[in-house]
């Protein structure tokens, strides 16, 4: 009995001081506090289920706030670089971050994960891989729901900023792809208090259907004054709606917006041959035991897809050098292009040397506001 | 553009023209008792509309516990130096131990109650505002004063997300009716906005030229050392001429959270929409600003129907032509 937990207290010391000589360091970059801080909770409370051990590897997460600042997020990549010497980055979580850090990543030679929809150049930043779907892809999902009801017709709606921007690019492209026509393209900012003059615009043009470019609480807005006006006609948002929040202020207006969103927020209504569904369902099961069953979102889903891509990557790149060294870090970038069918919680991986993110439909599900609730369209 | 249309898009900017007015007046009262130009006006209304929202959810908000803090902070403070009286032991001790009560024991969810609540807790922290962060630097530099409370600004902002968190939130309406004028759909709402401002703006005009209070406010904002040597306390005036400000931000919290959610950081904008209306007035008339806040109300409806995306630049862009008029005139009059 005493010789056991001598050999316990033993172990115990022992793990406790190896690490400290062979360990993979991570570097986390997350939104947690500013405007993008409502997507940031989720993304960080991933790292309470993340592996703490991968191939006998201890892994230390750094994880830093950028405060919904780009001008932050290069600072704290360059010190975690220079200072911290991680091995990969996870995020940054926000696009204008990844777009920021990505240089300074790809120049010192560590794979990096974003986890916003940034579209990878691996010609140009060989390091930078993306684990959240594309805008072209989400958006190119809602467009096919539109085809198949029949609508010829679309007006858009969205903020006057780069996230509204980047979903009309994504719709003019889906639009053209489908044969439907675009009739307006009306924008608003976040902060504003009345939409009622683009949603009046939008009526005079009588779309067949609106597509919204917006996210968050602000999108509830146009929907509402679009109904309140009396527009019959479908309404279309992106992933950056499907929240609890916006049904929770926008009440029954919001009744009947289809949007498109990651398997994960709507796990346990996923088809049953859908090849997510068990890792989606492991990973929220866990993740809603710890936060509540109402704390389900998409971003937890990127964190722990990040995560999963670089554990599947660690044990290819260990052939190659020790944690910590510049051998390790490209050999990690090779093993990260060399995924194949990764089954994440958001998708499934397929990477390429020209493909960084390698998500394609299944990645993507249709949800509807029925009964103040968000339900997979099958 | 069919009559309908501009119709409709006129109700609703003299919907959005009537809360730039109530932003407005609150900003000119505290600038002219002042010099202290209250940008963190708009940080009080949104912080009002997330307490009453928390309040008809059945919440008890986060915002009660801090004025009660302040309160307590002040009122010590009031101790320290002696300077304790009735007023001031009614104030920092008396009602917030009420409001905490009402809240606790009241009837919160009720939306009625939940609104009047709300405006009693937001109200305070004009005062409070005065008190900790203007009086010590009342006789600062108006560019310095403007610092602060810019400064004040990011600091309500942070309270309003640490303690309501990022998302926005609604107010019930005050009515739900909708009032049908041929084919246009006036919302009750909309009416009760206008209805509501004309009559703060009959009552302020009321204040202001009939009671004693009014009275000394007017000449504390006309000559600040007059009003002293004839005994007005600039000390006072101030707290009031906060107090005032609040409630107006807190008042157009409640109105404008019924038609439209409002996050923590929604506020700010809509101050500056309200600062625009008061720089049109020169940040003295109050017929001026007022009529300035119906055309930024009435432009940003226009505008958004023409050129969404450039709707702000519309508005702002007002700006140039009226302080070069203002500063034109100014220069006429013989003032450097």
């Amino acid at each position: 009995m005493v010789a056991r937990v001598l050999a316990a207290a033993l172990a115990t010391m022992l793990a406790a001081t190896v690490p400290a000589m062979a360990q993979i360091k991570v570097g986390v970059i997350l939104s947690i506090s500013g405007p993008g801080a409502a997507m940031g909770v989720g993304y960080k409370a991933a790292f309470d289920f993340m592996p703490q051990e991968v191939a006998g590897q201890k892994i230390e997460y750094i994880i830093r706030d950028d405060a919904t600042d780009a001008e932050n997020a290069y600072k704290i990549a360059d010190k975690l670089i220079a200072e911290e010497h991680v091995d990969a980055l996870i995020g940054p979580s926000l696009y204008t971050s990844d777009v920021a850090v990505q240089p300074l990543a790809n120049a010192a030679h560590v794979p990096m994960i974003a986890m916003a929809p940034l579209v990878p150049e691996p010609a140009k930043f060989p390091y930078s891989f993306a684990d959240a779907q594309p805008l072209s892809l989400m958006v190119s999902v809602v467009f096919r729901h539109m085809q198949a009801q029949g609508i010829k017709t679309v007006g858009f709606i969205g903020f006057a900023d780069g996230w509204g921007d980047q979903v009309h690019a994504a719709t003019v492209q889906a639009a053209a792809a489908t044969g439907i026509k675009l009739v307006a393209d009306e924008r608003y900012a976040r902060t504003d208090t009345t939409v009622q003059a683009q949603a009046l615009k939008l009526m005079t043009l009588h779309p067949d259907a609106v597509m919204m470019g917006n996210s968050a609480t602000p999108a509830v807005l146009p929907v509402a004054a679009l109904r309140r006006l009396g527009y019959r006609g479908a309404i279309y948002g992106n992933h950056g709606i499907v929240s609890p929040a916006f049904i929770r202020v926008g009440g029954t207006a919001v009744d009947g917006v289809i949007a498109d969103t990651s398997p994960v927020a709507v796990y346990d209504q996923l088809a049953a041959d859908n090849p997510v569904k068990p890792v989606a369902t492991a990973f929220m099961t866990e993740y809603t035991k710890k936060n509540g069953a109402a704390s389900v979102n998409p971003f937890a889903g990127y964190s722990y897809d990040a995560m999963l891509l670089i554990a599947h990557a660690i044990p290819a790149a260990l052939t190659r050098g020790k944690p910590g060294s510049e051998a390790f870090r490209v050999g990690l970038r090779d093993a990260l292009e060399a995924t194949h069918g990764l089954v994440g919680v958001s998708g499934v991986y397929d990477m390429s040397p020209t493909d960084h993110n390698g998500q394609d439909t299944r990645a993507a599900v249709l949800v509807a506001v029925r009964h103040g609730e968000w339900t997979a369209i099958r | 553009m069919t009559p309908f249309v501009f119709l409709a898009l006129l109700q609703d900017g003299l919907t959005s023209g009537a809360i730039y007015l109530l932003l407005a007046m609150g900003l000119l009262i505290v600038f002219s008792v002042t010099r202290v130009i209250f940008v963190p006006q708009g940080d009080l209304l949104a912080l009002a509309t997330l307490t009453v929202a928390q309040l008809q959810a059945g919440g008890v908000p986060g915002t009660l516990w801090l004025l009660d803090a302040l309160a307590l902070a002040a009122l010590l403070g009031e101790i320290a130096g002696g300077r304790t009286t009735r007023r001031t032991l009614a104030a920092w001790l008396i009602y917030p131990a009420a409001l905490t009560a009402a809240c606790w024991f009241g009837p919160r969810t009720d939306p009625w109650f939940a609104m009047l609540l709300g405006i009693a807790i937001v109200t305070p922290f004009g005062p409070l505002a005065w008190r900790f962060v203007f009086r010590p630097a009342a006789d600062a530099s108006l560019l310095a004063l403007l610092i602060l409370a810019m400064a004040l600004h990011f600091v309500l902002a942070g309270v309003g997300m640490v303690l309501f968190g990022p998302d926005g939130a609604s107010v019930a309406p005050l009515t739900s009716a909708t009032l049908m004028a041929g084919p246009l759909a006036i919302s009750g709402q909309s009416l009760a906005v206008v209805a509501i401002c004309a009559a703060l703006v009959g009552g302020l005009r009321w204040f202001f030229g009939a009671t004693l209070t009014g009275k000394a406010l007017r000449a504390t904002a006309s000559d600040r050392l007059g009003a002293r040597l004839v005994g007005i306390d600039a000390a006072e005036s101030g707290a009031r001429a906060f107090a005032l400000a609040a409630f107006v931000a807190a008042l157009s919290g409640v109105l404008i959270g019924a038609v439209t959610p409002i996050a923590y950081d929604t506020g700010f904008e809509i101050g500056l929409k309200g600062f625009v209306a008061a720089i049109i007035g020169g940040l003295a008339s109050y017929p001026a600003a007022a009529a300035g806040a119906v055309l930024v109300g009435v432009l940003e409806s226009l505008g958004s129907f023409w050129a969404s995306a450039w709707r702000d630049v519309i508005v702002f862009a007002l700006l140039i032509p009226v302080l070069a008029w203002l500063s034109l005139r100014q220069r006429a009059a013989g003032e450097p």
